[in-house]
């Protein structure tokens, strides 16, 4: 039993349930990918296309292959993020924005550790 | 009480009634533009997987990737990307509560789409 007042209980909890975590948390992903999608996105520009050995060889560079992991990471987390706050504005049904919002946190870290794996598996020697 | 008409009252202003600008346009491409990049992001994973699996498997995703319409889909990912990291930029200043004058936001919402326009062709002269 909880010696709170009803007051004190749902202070600071919006219609999200969970106050400002969820937008800070945003912010946090947002800013770290800004210079992580540049360092990312011009060895991928430059590779993709290319051969097996070649592509292998580039992700084999530590630099490269840290930043893979970093941006991986980094951009599955504001994904599920943002696709949350889209779907929280228009699905509207509890039953079937539960079961999206479930399956979005899912989907993001299913695709998100399997690409760090992937790449890992490369840079550790395919 | 009795006349009142109930069916030729003027209705408050709803959505048809605002022009549509620059900044209204940029706002919602950046959640159309983040939204869509999930595709992007699975067929990375998937061409990072097919590298890690062996040369054989990644012939296949390469073939996919690099297809017309994979091509397509690229090219518009590098740029829904890149549109989605300005505006996200402009975002995170407007975060700070910053930048609200309506002239600085109608000239801000140019400044997001040309440079994501700038930025995809420079990534896209690296990438030949």
């Amino acid at each position: 039993m909880s010696y709170k007042t009803d007051r004190a209980r749902v202070s600071g909890l919006g219609s999200a349930k969970d106050g400002t975590h969820h937008f800070w948390n945003q912010r946090l992903t947002s800013v770290a990918l800004i210079p992580l999608t540049v360092l990312f996105v011009i060895p991928l520009a430059y590779n993709l296309g290319g051969d097996h050995a070649r592509v292998v060889e580039a992700y084999s560079h530590p630099f490269n292959a840290l930043v893979a992991v970093l941006f991986l990471v980094t951009g599955f987390l504001h994904l599920q993020q943002g696709l949350q706050v889209v779907i929280e504005d228009y699905v509207h049904g509890p039953a079937l924005r539960t079961a999206l919002i479930v399956g979005n946190t899912l989907f993001c870290w299913l695709f998100g550790l399997t690409g760090v794996f992937a790449v890992a598996k490369i840079a550790f020697g395919a | 009480m009795a006349d009142v008409n109930r069916g030729n009252r003027p209705l408050s202003p709803h959505m048809t009634v605002w022009k549509f600008r620059a900044n209204d346009i940029t706002s919602i491409l950046h959640r159309i533009t983040g939204s869509a990049l999930t595709l992007g992001a699975v067929l990375i994973v998937w061409w990072f997987l097919a590298a890690a699996i062996g040369p054989d498997y990644f012939a296949v995703a390469d073939f996919v990737i690099t297809s017309w319409i994979g091509t397509l889909v690229m090219i518009g990912s590098l740029w829904a990307l890149w549109y989605h990291t300005c505006t996200g930029i402009r975002h995170l200043i407007w975060d700070t509560g910053r930048g609200y004058d309506p002239e600085l936001v109608a000239r801000s919402a140019w400044i997001v789409v040309g440079t994501s326009l700038g930025l995809t062709l420079i990534t896209l002269i690296i990438a030949i």
